[in-house]
């Protein structure tokens, strides 16, 4: 006899294992539909491979593995993939999860398929790899993938092979009657685990004491094997792995490890007989053996059960007496969870439907105070202190849970059994869990987002502190610009025009004309920058503060009604706010408006130099007519508008400088800048204004021209001369490029020696796109030349 | 109609506190039949109108904090607090000074601090002790046993005469100092010679409170026989209480503490250990604590007893031990299975 240990705690429910045991296993037969759910197994739900409407053979793999740990799925017989949806799936919660959905046909048509003649021939990773693809997953209800299990690593010798047929739940007889009726394919299975585990000590099956029969027949299949059946007194829970281990070798697995940290691998009786089937026959973990019992059902029995099998089918064959059950649980009065809906499926990992009335499993007293009797601690298995940990679960102190190794803790519910105080202890510990895995979790996340917040700051930081930089460089070059100018001698005419291109350069910088942005996005696009809002991207962005701005305007308008109507103080304010709210709601407007026209043609196909000349032009007629599709008599108005209030800042100046000069004040020379500046916009506006009345008067005739757009005129231009380009020679080409370009130098110099005589703002436009022409035409030149 | 949703485990072993308090009950049956045999009826008129009072008290405390008075008086705790309070008081105790206890130990000790569960001091001991200091003359007069004076013993028509105070002169002609008194009080005699003079010496220890202290012991056997406790907390306390007295009897001479055995089967050894001690509310948790808890008490025990003022050590010890269980706690967490002993020693906390 050989020794054996024994583990800490346990208790000694009623086991109740008889009256599911005078039958033989029952082949349960086929059910109209199968509901397969894809995670069967601990590790990533397998990925559907095929599609509804398929026929399926049985035995054919319907999904895949889907990463190491994890296991296809298998039909367990033929028939039509009538689903692939969300269903009720076998879980404490009762969620759904995805499942194949397989009306069966009757046929049960296998697929061709094929096992090993002697398996000895085959390498661990062929052999490993045969399990993994026939799907199968720990069959004692945990359902870890088997081929992970047995994937043990050369750096960690396997002493001792463990096959477990405890069984230490009550109910429970899925493994006895394996035992009794099919002990050699146990046997068998275990050989070829050995095969592949090549423990360098010992192969053990271990069963309780309380299975005389199907140790009998272990014994007698074992004969000459090697392979010892240990027996030991029943205890629930020895069958867990960690107390299964410690029972037969007196080793403990490190908190957090594995077994094969202590040089053990364990693997269930049931899952040894589905791996010598995968491997023998090829036939891939398409059943398993169910007990159903419990005294709401006439006929507990163990069935052969399809995986997917709904429960409902199990509890008619079995008499279920719906009236009589109190509570439907999917596993044992231990450790199994109840069940709302008998529609779901029977899947890999169910080894038992237990049906109790009433009398046989009441439904729980109202919990009493506990009184730290210590019978919990008593009980438990890993020699947690249960009353204590219930005390801190109740205050939610996680550290002192941790302390106490709450996720040491097994669930396996003999403290619960034995609290005399009826308090459901393990509820408490799985709660603190997830409390305290969901604080865990929390806690990553604060700090992940406290990283992001800091890199965030120091780029920030960084970006601020260039831009100072730059922005210290310009004041330099402006202070020595300064300077200059007052060094020079003489203020003619030619430095006040200096003076204004060095105004214009200076706004350029920082306002947003549109030909300069125009011109500079020309000039990014034929340097090959792409601009970085696609005009799409652009319209929706336009769009967007077009209906905010909307929106605060109504908001706005009622804020004012409602302040009116109650003769409040603020009216004013509002209507001051509900002014600037349309105002800017206008230019918006105007934004998006004008964004629309430059969408209108494509500018995508445009040869390199065509959209920079579309856009100059574009730019070049916006300045000229300022906005492209304003109405005439809106520009009109717009000018007037100008003129008048620039008229009024003018004589607002005009006072100040008088007054100024009254007070001999200091800033007097400043005061008389601005009179002259405000003079000189006065001036400009006037002229723009004329300018404009002139030009309104032929062109309201020219109704025939597709739009008075100067815009869309240059565009048009442009469309021309790139038609007749792509008629003509490459020399003919250059020579009309050069012809136009000479054409527009001349016109562009007049302009800018108006602007200059004037003193426009847009003298240095001019200039600079003169220069660009300039290029371009010795560009052209050279090549002709 | 739905199924039941709940989690598990669904099956519920057999054990219940009303069934552990009522275990407790039993058990004090052989003790509480040997005071009554030795002293008459005053141990069972304590214990009688003890529980009344506790019954009221706990049903005034609850219906005060509107709880459910007939789920929480059917747990039997207050009924366990008045037995022991009741076999500890000196028999025939006048009935306001049980009330007095009882309302102490109900009100104060376990429902102030929450009810059942809750109480940090063993509420028969706290109440002991409470009416001792405040009571000494009430609480010092033991009557005499039978045999060691002419006398009848109390009948029960005078047990409840006595308890509510008709005729109580007549109580005095009757009571006698305790043994532990005696050798206590002794400085002159020889412990043998002290055996052969003083009335009230038995076979071991003093008449009657040996045999009450074997049925105590009894009682005890019983309860751990049923698994109510666990053994660590008594036995290590009568150890050490043992051993204690082993090393101080210097052979019986007129400055001995008293034998071993005089000193388990005196006062309230035996009560104490399988009764008190064994409280699990107030003791240590794990059954190393248990250890370390129970062997204090004996040691304190006999400290008291010998050295100390009071001769009533076992309820001093107690509330002076309960203070220290959450400390023994924190020290003595068992080793969970998977872990080394010393990642968990000595709490990081």
């Amino acid at each position: 006899m050989r020794k054996i240990w024994d583990i800490h705690g346990g208790i000694h429910p009623a086991e109740n294992k008889s009256q599911s045991l005078h039958k033989p296993i029952e082949n349960a037969g086929i059910p109209k539909q199968l509901i397969l759910p894809l995670a069967q197994h601990i590790g990533a739900p397998a990925s559907p491979i095929v599609n509804v409407g398929d026929r399926v053979l049985k035995g054919q793999m319907i999904a895949e593995a889907k990463g190491f740990v994890s296991a296809p799925v298998h039909a367990p017989t033929s028939g039509i993939v009538s689903a692939i949806e969300s269903r009720v799936i076998p879980h404490p919660s009762g969620m759904s999860a995805s499942c194949i959905v397989i009306d069966t046909d009757g046929a049960d048509e296998w697929i061709a398929h094929r096992g090993t003649d002697d398996y000895t021939t085959l390498s661990k990773l062929e052999l490993v790899d045969l399990i993994r693809q026939a799907g199968i997953a720990g069959m004692g209800g945990a359902g870890f993938p088997s081929a992970v299990k047995l994937s043990t690593r050369d750096d960690k010798p396997i002493e001792t092979l463990i096959l477990n047929g405890t069984e230490c739940e009550p109910y429970i007889t899925a493994d006895d009657i394996l035992m009794r009726e099919r002990a050699e394919e146990i046997i068998a299975g275990a050989k070829i685990l050995r095969h592949i585990i090549k423990p360098n000590k010992e192969t053990l099956i271990g069963v309780e004491d309380n299975k005389p029969e199907g140790i009998a027949a272990l014994e007698k299949a074992a004969e000459g094997t090697g392979i010892e059946i240990v027996t030991f007194p029943t205890k629930y829970p020895s069958g867990g792995e960690k107390q299964l281990i410690q029972i037969l070798t007196g080793k403990e697995v490190p908190t957090g490890g594995l077994p094969s940290d202590v040089g053990i691998v364990c693997q269930n009786i049931g899952t040894a007989t589905a791996i010598y089937r995968a491997i023998q026959f090829g036939e891939p973990l398409i059943s398993r053996i169910t007990t159903v019992t419990g005294d709401a059902c006439e006929q507990p029995q163990n069935y052969e059960t399809l995986l997917g099998t709904p429960v409902q089918y199990l509890l008619d064959k079995s008499g279920f007496k719906k009236d009589a059950c109190i509570r439907l649980i999917m596993g044992g009065p231990m450790m199994g969870y109840t069940l709302q809906d008998t529609a779901v499926p029977i899947v890999k990992t169910s080894n038992c439907v237990l049906a109790p009335t009433v009398a046989e499993l009441p439904p729980p007293p109202p919990a009493q105070a506990c009184i730290r009797c210590g019978m919990c601690a008593e009980a438990c298995p890993v020699s947690l202190l249960p009353q204590q940990m219930y005390w801190f679960s109740r205050a939610q102190e996680h550290e002192k849970l941790e302390d106490h190794k709450l996720f040491d803790c097994i669930e396996c519910g003999a403290c619960s059994f034995a609290c005399p105080s009826n308090i459901p202890l393990v509820q408490y510990y799985r709660a603190s869990k997830a409390e305290i895995r969901q604080a865990q979790q929390d806690k990553m996340k604060a700090e992940r987002s406290k990283e992001r917040f800091e890199a965030r700051t120091a780029r920030l930081e960084q970006e601020e502190a260039e831009k100072e930089a730059k922005r210290a460089a310009r004041m330099e070059a402006a202070k020595a610009k300064a300077a200059a100018a007052a060094n020079a001698p003489d203020s003619s005419k030619a430095d006040i025009i200096q003076a204004a291109i060095e105004r214009s350069k200076a706004k350029k910088a920082e306002s947003a004309d549109p030909a300069q942005a125009a011109i500079a996005r020309a000039q990014a696009k034929r340097d090959g920058n792409a601009e970085e809002e696609s005009p799409q991207e652009k319209t929706e962005r336009l769009q967007k503060l077009f209906a905010s701005a909307e929106k605060r305007l109504t908001a706005a308008k009622e804020k004012l009604a409602l302040a009116q109507e109650q003769q409040s103080d603020n009216a004013d304010a509002f209507a001051t706010a509900v002014s600037k709210t349309e105002e800017k709601l206008a230019a918006i407007q105007q934004e998006l408006t004008e964004h629309r026209a430059s969408l209108t043609p494509p500018p995508a196909d445009a040869t390199s130099a065509d959209p920079a000349q579309a856009a100059i032009a574009r730019a070049l007629a916006k300045r000229a007519g300022t906005t492209a599709d304003e109405s005439k008599e809106d520009k009109t108005a717009r000018l007037k508008n100008t003129v008048s209030t620039t008229e009024k800042r003018l004589a607002a100046a005009q006072e100040k400088l008088a007054l100024a000069q009254e007070q001999n004040d200091a800033n007097v020379a400043a005061f008389a800048t601005g009179v002259e500046k405000t003079q000189a916009k006065l001036d400009t506006a006037k002229k723009e204004l004329s300018d404009h009345l002139a030009t309104l008067a032929p062109s309201d005739t020219a109704k025939q021209i597709a739009s008075d757009d100067p815009v869309q005129a240059a565009i048009e231009r442009a469309k021309a001369a790139r038609e007749a380009q792509a008629s003509m020679s490459d020399a003919d080409k250059v020579k009309q490029n050069i012809e136009s370009l000479e054409n527009r130098i001349a016109r562009t110099k007049e302009k800018l020696d108006a602007a200059r005589a004037e003193g426009s703002d847009t003298a240095d436009i001019l200039a600079d796109s003169l220069a660009k022409l300039e290029a371009k035409l010795a560009a052209a030149q050279q090549q002709l030349s | 109609m739905g199924f039941l949703k709940v989690s598990s485990p669904h099956a519920h072993g057999p054990m219940s506190t009303a069934r552990v308090m009522r275990l407790v009950l039993l058990a004090t049956i052989p003790g509480v039949f040997s005071l009554t045999f030795f002293f008459g009826f005053g141990t069972l008129m304590n214990v009688l109108w003890a529980s009344i009072t506790a019954l009221a008290f706990e049903a005034l405390a609850l219906k005060l904090r509107k709880r459910p008075i007939g789920f929480y008086l059917n747990d039997y705790s207050a009924l366990v607090t008045a037995f022991l309070l009741g076999i500890a008081l000196p028999p025939a105790s006048p009935f306001w000074l049980i009330m007095i206890g009882t309302g102490f130990a109900i009100l104060i000790c376990k429902q102030l601090y929450g009810g059942m569960g809750y109480n940090p001091f063993n509420p028969a001991m706290a109440a002991y002790v409470m009416l001792l200091i405040s009571f000494p003359v009430q609480m010092t007069t033991w009557l005499a046993p039978k045999g060691s004076f002419a006398g009848d013993l109390l009948g029960p028509i005078d047990a409840l005469r006595y308890c509510f105070g008709f005729g109580r002169e007549a109580i005095d002609a009757i009571t006698m100092a305790t043994p532990l008194d005696v050798l206590k009080q002794n400085n002159s005699l020889l412990v043998k010679d002290l055996w052969e003079e003083s009335a009230q010496f038995g076979q071991f220890a003093g008449i009657g409170w040996e045999w009450a202290n074997i049925g105590f012991l009894l009682g005890g056997i019983y309860l751990l026989y049923r698994r109510v406790f666990t053994w660590h907390a008594p036995i290590s306390m009568l150890a050490s209480l043992t051993v204690m007295s082993a090393l101080f009897y210097d052979g019986g001479s007129s400055a001995s503490g008293g034998s071993p055995l005089f000193h388990l089967l005196s006062g309230a050894t035996m009560l104490g250990a399988f009764f008190i001690v064994t409280d699990p509310v107030t003791s240590a948790v794990s059954n190393r604590g248990r250890l370390i808890y129970g062997a204090l008490i004996g040691v304190l025990v006999y400290i008291i007893r010998v050295w100390g003022n009071y001769p009533d050590a076992v309820a001093f010890s107690v509330l002076l031990m309960n203070f220290a269980a959450p400390f023994i706690d924190h020290y003595t967490q068992p080793r969970t299975y998977g872990h080394k002993l010393k990642d968990q020693q000595g709490g990081k906390s």
